[in-house]
């Protein structure tokens, strides 16, 4: 269907400069360009749903419905030039969508709702009862690949590839576990960053209005490293056995360590790369064991990272070693290379920024899509559309268009394009959802107060 | 609370005969106060709450924390007649609710050192008392059943090892968000949003109410403050208020007495030798530049009053450096009279005493200035070099630098004394002449140790 009416209609249309009749080049590189990040605002990011999800059913005509509330979201833009605007907000959705089309920000990012619109901050005080502050946020995470450097050998910095963006994976799966299981939330919207990373936003109405300090908690709880720049970043586990969301880890840590990852980084046929592991490990005459062992370059059937590791295993593990730090060394070494690591920061504060949804990497045209992190295995980064790709669909796209109202076209053209799958993933799996359960917190909400002020006024 | 002349006093109803407990503080009490009191009272809790936050900063774990707290109580809480401890108690901190209840900065700081002394005071009391607490806050959270235990029986107890503790049989549920402390630390079994508190850590449980209730409270107190209560009583009560929460209660050190007087002859010398580097600092600027704005010269100043140079030493000292740059006369008449006024006894007023390190800390010093706390201004290179200078080098100077990257710069005066004098010095360092006394205490033994 697709390349048929793309044919039919080619003759007509008039894209960015290409003039009648002329072919459309369909070989336009994966590159970020502002003026299809215009086109890409013009048809493509979802406003209508953005919105939505932003105005947590306050955006209907029930009494207990705040109308107030999406306007004192904070939005800020990043312009071209690396000029930035802070403390930007909205009373409608028109206006939101007016001033992204009109500013064209290389990236949007979502700060917290605060107690007053932000536009009006200052004119309030910084004291006393009217304060500004923020008082409703998502509890959000950031992953990122480059704070994997140290141990990973495949790439730097910027680079990602498929040996070690399973380190996502890992990272998504433990993550996602625990905010389900443990701290009980459902309302969870994992997206990928566009270029080395994830984010992670808890929606559910709980995790908004948890204080800095109950964030710090969930961090904590969830972070292991410690160690800093200066000192390689080790783990230490403690105490006779592990917590129950250690064990649950633990066990994802080590299938991945052991089935993947040690072959995909080669950690043990490079000397320098296995002497960061050796490192790891508190007794001598074990270390010199492996070290002479490890000499002998002997081929064996099968992978050398296979068999050295079962060898480390096994000495530390052996019925000999009295010590409990030295057959804890196995789990160290391996909740070291592939725990996930967090931006402590970006979790634990209410007013952090973070990244929008649907934006555009400016370093590498990828759209930040989000994705059912049940199939996070399956994620590719490289296949994650781009703008001169998703713009490549405007041939077929442009004949249905026409200047609806926002909402009704917006919706026909994503679900027929590459963006198709991560779009009915949000509107289905994660925004329905929520939208569902807002509605009823609010409905309740407002109830038990007007129970509760009948009741007053009952004598 | 009522508070009222001197000669009445103040009572409690004799309601209390039973074991002394912890005041939760939920009402003001009906109490009359006299008015010495009113400010007496909260400098001896303040003592307290200023004891727990300098133990805090210095690292003191737990099980050290409650024997800080029994020992901060005996010293400063107690009184005469027994049946007034808990008035006392009662009473100042109501007042400290007013003092600290004025500003963010000061509630935090307020908020998170009552939680803590509640907290260790819930801890040494007997099951008996805190179990009669826990009724007294009467909290929503269950017990959880019998059938619900042998379900969690296996990850619960897999918490208490993970922590090489035993286990408990009774267990509270609870949103974790009410026991953040233990998910933190993973002391705690959580499952859906719900933690599964032994009964051991309830205490967490009751800081968490307690903190929220207290930090109401304060908002409340605040507005009753500006609204009501400050211009009610600017004559009386006002003022005692503003003061306490700026006053540092250590020794003033405004009275030399230990080491006698120092002169100028000696002054040098003992700068190299026994002061702490935000003096030393000072000392070598004004030699320097024969000059100091008056930030400088007053914490310099008085720092010298308080380690023993005496008025006429004082102004000679000054004077001598000055008139190399402004001149003899200049002096006389603009910076003399400053000197003086130092010296001067102006009543019980904190302000011509020595600056504490809090206060030192605090300051902000501009472009020109010298004052201030150098662990917290002087950019690395410069702090280094001071260091390198006092004999710092090596590990040592590592392990004040990574102290001050951490903002803990009375710990890293603290390292820096013991690199100095090759000796531990427990209590931290809380003030300069605190540091000059005890560098002389241990300079001296070591003389009269020396013999002959």
């Amino acid at each position: 269907m697709v390349r048929e009416e793309a044919e039919n209609t080619r003759e007509d249309m008039v894209i960015d400069g290409v003039e009648n009749g002329h072919k459309p080049n369909y070989e336009i590189p994966d590159e970020f360009n502002s003026n299809y990040l215009k086109t890409y605002y013009d048809k493509f990011f979802p406003f209508a749903e953005m919105f939505k999800w932003m105005s947590y059913g306050n955006d209907r005509k029930h009494p207990g419905c705040d109308a107030s509330y999406f306007g004192r979201r904070e939005f800020s833009f990043t312009l071209e030039n690396d000029i930035y605007m802070r403390f930007q907000s909205f009373n409608k959705a028109e206006e939101l969508e007016k001033a992204i089309k009109y500013q064209c920000p290389f990236k949007i990012d979502i700060g917290p709702v605060y107690s007053v619109d932000p536009k009006k901050r200052n004119s309030y005080a910084q004291s006393g009862d009217n304060v500004f502050r923020p008082v409703e946020r998502e509890l959000v995470f950031d992953i990122d690949i480059s704070d994997y450097d140290d141990v990973r050998f495949c790439c730097k910095g910027a680079d990602v590839c498929s040996a070690c963006w399973p380190l996502m994976t890992v990272a998504i799966k433990i993550i996602d576990t625990a905010l389900r299981e443990d701290f009980g939330f459902n309302h969870i919207l994992w997206v990928y960053s566009g270029r080395r990373g994830v984010h992670c936003w808890v929606c559910d109405g709980k995790a908004r209005w948890l204080d800095d300090g109950q964030r710090a908690a969930i961090v904590n709880y969830l972070h292991i490293h410690k160690g800093n720049e200066h000192s390689i970043k080790k783990v230490t586990l403690v105490g006779q056995t592990f917590h129950p969301f250690m064990g649950r880890s633990a066990e994802v840590v080590k299938e991945f360590f052991e089935e993947k990852f040690v072959l995909n980084q080669n950690l043990f046929s490079d000397e320098d790369r296995y002497e960061k592991i050796l490192e790891m490990i508190p007794d001598e005459s074990i270390t010199s064991e492996l070290r002479g062992k490890w000499q002998d370059k002997k081929r064996s059937r099968d992978d050398i990272n296979v068999v050295r590791w079962g060898q480390l295993k096994h000495l530390l593990q052996s019925g000999k070693q009295k010590m409990l730090g030295v057959r804890r060394c196995v789990e160290e070494i391996m909740f070291t290379f592939t725990y996930p690591r967090l931006d402590l920061e970006v979790s634990k504060h209410m007013n952090h920024l973070l990244k929008a949804p649907f934006c555009i990497h400016p370093k590498t045209g990828r759209v930040c899509v989000p994705f059912d992190p049940k199939h996070c295995e399956d994620f590719d980064p490289s296949s994650v559309p781009t703008l001169s790709r998703v713009s490549s669909h405007n041939l077929q796209l442009l004949e249905e268009l026409n200047m609806r109202p926002l909402g009704s076209g917006g919706e026909i053209n994503l679900e027929n394009t590459s963006l198709g799958e991560s779009y009915r993933y949000f509107k289905s799996s994660f925004l329905q959802p929520l939208l569902k359960s807002c509605k009823e917190d609010i409905e309740n909400a407002h109830a038990a107060k007007v129970q509760q002020s009948s009741n007053s006024l009952s004598w | 609370m009522e508070i009222i002349g001197s000669r009445r006093k103040s009572f409690l109803s004799p309601a209390s005969d039973a074991a002394p407990t912890i005041p939760i503080y939920r009402s003001a009490p009906e109490l009359e106060v006299r008015l010495e009191d009113f400010e007496l009272y909260a400098v001896h809790r303040l003592r307290v709450l200023k004891g727990i936050s300098d133990a805090l900063s210095r690292g003191k774990k737990p099980n050290e924390m409650e024997n800080v707290v029994k020992e901060l109580l005996k010293v400063h809480m107690s009184h005469p007649e027994a049946s007034q401890v808990m008035s006392k108690d009662i009473i100042s901190h109501f007042v400290l609710r007013l003092v600290y209840c004025r500003e963010e900065e000061l509630r935090k700081w307020f908020l998170s050192m009552e939680t803590t002394l509640f907290r260790y005071r819930f801890l040494l009391e007997t099951s008996e008392a805190q179990i009669a607490l826990m009724a007294e806050f009467d909290l929503p959270y269950k017990i959880i059943t019998n059938a619900e235990y042998e379900n969690l029986k296996d990850k619960l107890n897999k918490v208490a090892r993970s922590m090489n503790s035993s286990a408990d049989t009774i267990y509270y549920k609870a949103p974790f968000e009410k026991v953040p402390d233990l998910v933190a630390r993973r002391e705690v079994f959580i499952m859906k949003g719900y933690a599964y508190v032994a009964r051991s850590q309830v205490v967490s449980l009751l800081v968490t109410h307690y903190r929220s209730h207290l930090s109401k409270a304060l908002i409340l107190t605040n507005r009753k403050w500006t609204s009501m209560i400050r211009e009610q009583e600017k004559d009386r009560l006002t003022p005692i208020v503003e003061a306490l929460s700026t006053s540092y209660l250590g020794p003033d050190y405004s009275q030399p007495k230990d080491f006698g007087e120092i002169s100028l002859r000696d002054i040098d010398q003992i700068a190299r030798s026994s002061f702490p580097l935000c003096m030393r600092y000072l000392f070598e600027k004004i030699k320097e530049d024969h000059h100091l704005k008056h930030g400088g010269r007053m914490q310099l100043g008085l720092f010298l009053k308080g380690v023993g140079l005496k008025l006429d030493d004082a102004l000679a000292f000054w004077k001598s450096e000055f008139s190399k740059k402004v001149g003899a006369e200049r002096f006389d008449k603009e910076y003399a009279y400053g000197i003086r006024h130092n010296y001067g006894k102006e009543g019980k007023r904190t302000d011509y005493t020595p600056y504490s390190c809090q206060k030192i800390i605090s300051s902000t010093p501009g472009v020109g200035d010298h004052h201030g706390c150098p662990y917290r201004h002087l950019r690395e290179e410069n702090l280094r070099a001071a260091l390198n200078n006092m004999g710092v080098a090596n590990r040592a100077l590592e392990d004040v630098m990574d102290k001050v990257r951490n903002k803990h710069y009375q710990l890293a005066c603290t390292l820096t004394f013991e690199a100095v004098h090759g000796a531990s010095c427990d209590q931290g360092i809380n003030h300069p002449n605190q540091y000059y006394s005890d560098s002389k205490t241990i300079l001296e033994s070591r003389n009269n140790s020396k013999g002959t």
